[in-house]
């Protein structure tokens, strides 16, 4: 449940990076994805081939949630934001009150810049949006987020498209902690870093209510099967989750009992 | 009468009101955003929005993206 919205599936899936529009559906067909990111960018005037990708998504299928990447200043981030609303209302699209908000710091690590992130957040909330926020790992600049009104908080786990997974796993459960408290509803969602499926099943068994990937899945050798395996790591960590790990130990517990073994046991 | 549409300078001739300027690019056939001088005119201002010599217009569109 994100921003009033109840969503049958906790993968949300970038569009960017595909090799062919073809490949693109067919991978977000794989994911199962009910949400899926789209950028907000100038039309090329004069354009002879250009192809919307409003003409190529299935938008009565498909929640789409405008980014405001490439943004490295607040108010520039608060303009793309109300084009990208601007636009799925032309549409009719749900996605048009959402913003995936990122307001980037540098270039090279395309780092979220903890300052412009907050005030975009809080002018972007005083108009009505429900911004999903991109942020660092660092759990106070989370939980000030949440605090601005932010729908959701989406730490990252390693830079955007760095393929790294999640470098600081107590980070993250350390938002979460923060994030949840008194609140455990609050949707908290791991957005980038995702290098392969196993990062997303860790981001669900940590106890994050789902995983918005890209790069992961559109620049696989194969990106329709990297599409299902997100699929069912995201499937398989959400259960481990719920199930409930064991602790970890230091040392062994054996599986099968000593009583009755004929073999001799060392130090008895 | 000439105005920066996306960066570029463009005569846009007799046009005179963001509706006029968008057909007579051709972007008048897809969903579009626009803004005009940092400010967003919304859709159902395209119409009336009236442009002036060197506005700087900005016309954008959803693409690909994570």
């Amino acid at each position: 449940m994100i921003g009033g919205f109840s969503l049958d599936s906790r993968l949300i899936i970038g569009t960017g990076k595909y090799a062919t529009p073809e490949l693109m559906r067919a991978s977000l067909d794989a994911a199962g994805s009910r949400v899926v990111t789209v950028a907000v960018r100038r039309e090329r005037l004069f354009n002879e081939n250009g192809q919307s990708l409003l003409g190529l998504l299935d938008t009565s299928r498909y929640t789409i949630l405008p980014n405001t990447a490439g943004c490295f200043a607040a108010e520039d981030a608060v303009r793309v934001a109300r084009l990208g609303r601007d636009l799925l209302t032309q549409v009719g699209n749900p996605g048009a009150e959402w913003v995936k908000l990122e307001v980037l710091g540098d270039k090279k690590t395309l780092l979220p810049d903890p300052a412009g992130t907050l005030d975009a957040c809080r002018t972007l909330v005083r108009e009505g949006f429900r911004v999903l926020c991109y942020s660092s790992d660092d759990p106070i600049a989370a939980l000030r987020l949440k605090e601005t009104g932010a729908t959701s908080v989406m730490p990252a786990g390693s830079p955007i498209g760095s393929g790294q997974g999640i470098l600081n796993r107590n980070n993250i459960l350390l938002c979460l902690e923060l994030l949840k408290q008194g609140d455990p509803t609050y949707p908290v969602i791991v957005d980038a870093g995702v290098g392969a499926a196993s990062d997303v099943s860790l981001a669900m068994e940590l106890g994050a209510d789902g995983v918005l990937l890209n790069t992961a899945v559109a620049h696989a050798k194969d990106p329709v099967r990297m599409a299902h395996a997100m699929r069912h790591a995201t499937l398989a960590g959400r259960m481990s989750y719920l199930a409930g790990r064991i602790p970890r130990k230091l040392y062994a517990s054996a599986s099968s009992p000593w009583d009755g073994a004929i073999s001799h046991i060392p130090g008895e | 009468m000439k105005i920066v549409v996306n960066g570029k300078e463009i005569d846009v001739g007799e046009a005179r009101t963001v509706s006029e300027v968008l057909s007579r690019l051709g972007l008048d056939v897809m969903p579009c955003a626009v803004e005009v001088n940092l400010m967003l005119v919304p859709k159902s201002r395209h119409a009336v929005q009236s442009l002036h010599d060197g506005d700087r217009m900005e016309v954008v569109t959803l693409v690909g993206g994570g």
